[in-house]
């Protein structure tokens, strides 16, 4: 291939998978359908790569909750049945991502941990301060279609790309992360971070700390859509997708999730939208309302203004998807 | 198990055991073609956008020039070259000369490769193989003739 040379060292278990990637250079590989396009373009350089992918995380364990083991393929999530049938919301969004062949390698940590796919970011002839922190945006004064309207900095205004983790923070999904030594929980709307002056670093996650599986709440009686909005119908990430979640409880909205995905660093809570709904009847006129209220502090770029009545519209039809349906 | 050299790798290809010595940096295309000459596997963006390197890994299609090399050691390959037996195609190759889905032929191995494993995974409509081989481009323009191509092996 063509990047800088790395070692490889493929590890029999967990504990010697977090010793391995708590060395500095180390990047775990799972599927590698991020790790080596960006190894390639040179906007990642690991001195050593962690093959995880055969560790015994792959489980797919539907309980009273749903508990995804980081290494599961998204195409294995997607074609479970428990899932289809409790969590469709999920499939929902894993099928809406990438193409057969990637789907079959990508894994449910993996698609959290990939990164943003602005092309400053991806072409080292360019600045840009997630790949080389300190060598300026190339993004913000330049083309900028793709990028986010909400949660930017001066230092980096790139969108991250993920639709499962758009999904997972409409769920109330918790990630958890084990480290040597140790584990915790975020919750998945928590993961990522705003990049502010340090946009080289897209999550909570710690040196060497890796996701070990995310769990998701049982989720009967709702109601949930995602919506994806992109340049061609299949095989493109998202210019603006929703994921809704809506529950009703006599006529009223009880439960509400609206997230946003391709508008931010991160996947974008639309949390005065959701405010706004609760305990009202689901109506077109409180939808739109809600839809207005969702765009507000919205700050579009010279090529991105589009996406902020896109988002509006977007937004509006995710609420009658699961408020007609209810 | 760590390394830094050339490390042994072991595949079974179309069938056949092979070993080799191979650099931790190569991807399983770069292993397929430029160690094993199988020259069927072609490499298009090597950033998984065009699908012309697909190949089935114990049954599955994947992208191998996303694939690390040493991370499928072990595993069953099928590249275009496999897809025969005893001299007679595999019903979609035949579908694909009837249907005359192809132009220049370079994304050809990667789309019957993609269209296998799509009819293993299950297609009901033309509108399902659009969406199933839309990881396979086909910059000749082809695609109606594929998509027939596919259709007919699907019994659609």
């Amino acid at each position: 291939m063509s990047g800088p040379v790395f070692d490889y060292v493929r590890p029999g278990d967990l504990n010697e998978a977090l010793a391995s990637g708590a060395q500095a250079g180390s990047a775990y590989l799972a599927g590698g359908t991020d790790l080596l396009p960006l190894w390639k373009v040179r906007a990642a350089a690991p001195a050593r790569v962690v093959d995880i992918s055969r560790l015994p995380l792959a489980d797919v364990e539907a309980g009273e909750t749903l508990r995804l083991g980081a290494l599961a393929r998204l195409s294995d999530v997607a074609a479970s049945p428990d899932v289809r049938s409790r969590w469709p919301l999920v499939a929902e969004a894993i099928a809406a991502s990438a193409s057969g062949q990637v789907r079959n390698m990508a894994t449910v940590g993996g698609a959290l941990l990939q990164r943003t796919r602005c092309g400053y970011f991806r072409n080292d002839a360019f600045p840009c301060n997630k790949r080389a922190p300190g060598s300026g945006c190339g993004a913000r004064d330049g083309e900028n279609r793709g990028h986010a309207i909400f949660g930017a900095s001066d230092a980096c205004v790139a969108t991250h790309p993920s639709d499962l983790a758009v999904a997972l923070a409409a769920l109330d999904a918790e990630v958890e992360l084990v480290r040597h030594g140790g584990s915790r929980r975020v919750s998945a709307a928590g993961l990522h971070r705003l990049p502010g002056d340090t946009p080289h670093i897209d999550t909570a996650l710690a040196p060497g700390e890796l996701i070990s599986a995310v769990e998701i709440p049982d989720g009967r009686g709702a109601c949930a859509a995602y919506l994806k909005v992109r340049d061609r119908a299949s095989f493109e990430f998202a210019v603006v997708s929703v994921a809704a979640v809506l529950r009703l409880q006599e006529g009223r909205i009880a439960h509400l999730r609206l997230v946003a995905g391709g508008v931010a660093p991160r996947p974008w809570r639309l949390a005065a939208a959701e405010a706004s709904l609760m305990g009202q009847p689901p109506g077109p006129a409180a939808f739109e309302a809600a839809a207005a209220l969702a765009v507000e502090g919205a700050r579009p770029l010279a090529h991105n203004g589009f996406k902020v009545e896109l988002l509006r519209c977007a937004v509006r039809r995710a609420l009658e998807t699961v408020g007609g349906a209810a | 198990m760590s390394h830094t050299g050339r490390p042994q790798l072991s595949l079974t290809v179309n069938g056949e055991a092979r070993s080799l010595a191979s650099p931790p940096t190569a991807s399983l295309l770069d292993v397929l073609r430029d160690e094993l000459r199988l020259t069927g596997v072609k490499k298009g963006c090597g950033l998984g956008a065009c699908g012309a390197c697909t190949v089935l890994a114990d049954g599955r299609r994947i992208k191998a020039c996303l694939a690390l090399a040493q991370s499928y050691d072990g595993c069953a390959i099928t590249t275009i070259e496999g897809l025969e037996s005893d001299g007679t195609l595999h019903p979609l190759q035949e579908a694909f000369i009837r249907h005359d889905a192809l132009q220049c032929g370079y994304c050809t191995p990667g789309q019957i490769l993609s269209a296998v494993a799509l009819l293993e995974e299950g297609v009901d409509s033309r509108d399902a193989i659009r969406e199933g081989l839309a990881g396979n481009l086909c910059r000749c323009g082809a695609q109606p003739n594929i998509v027939a191509a596919v259709a007919e092996a699907a019994g659609l």
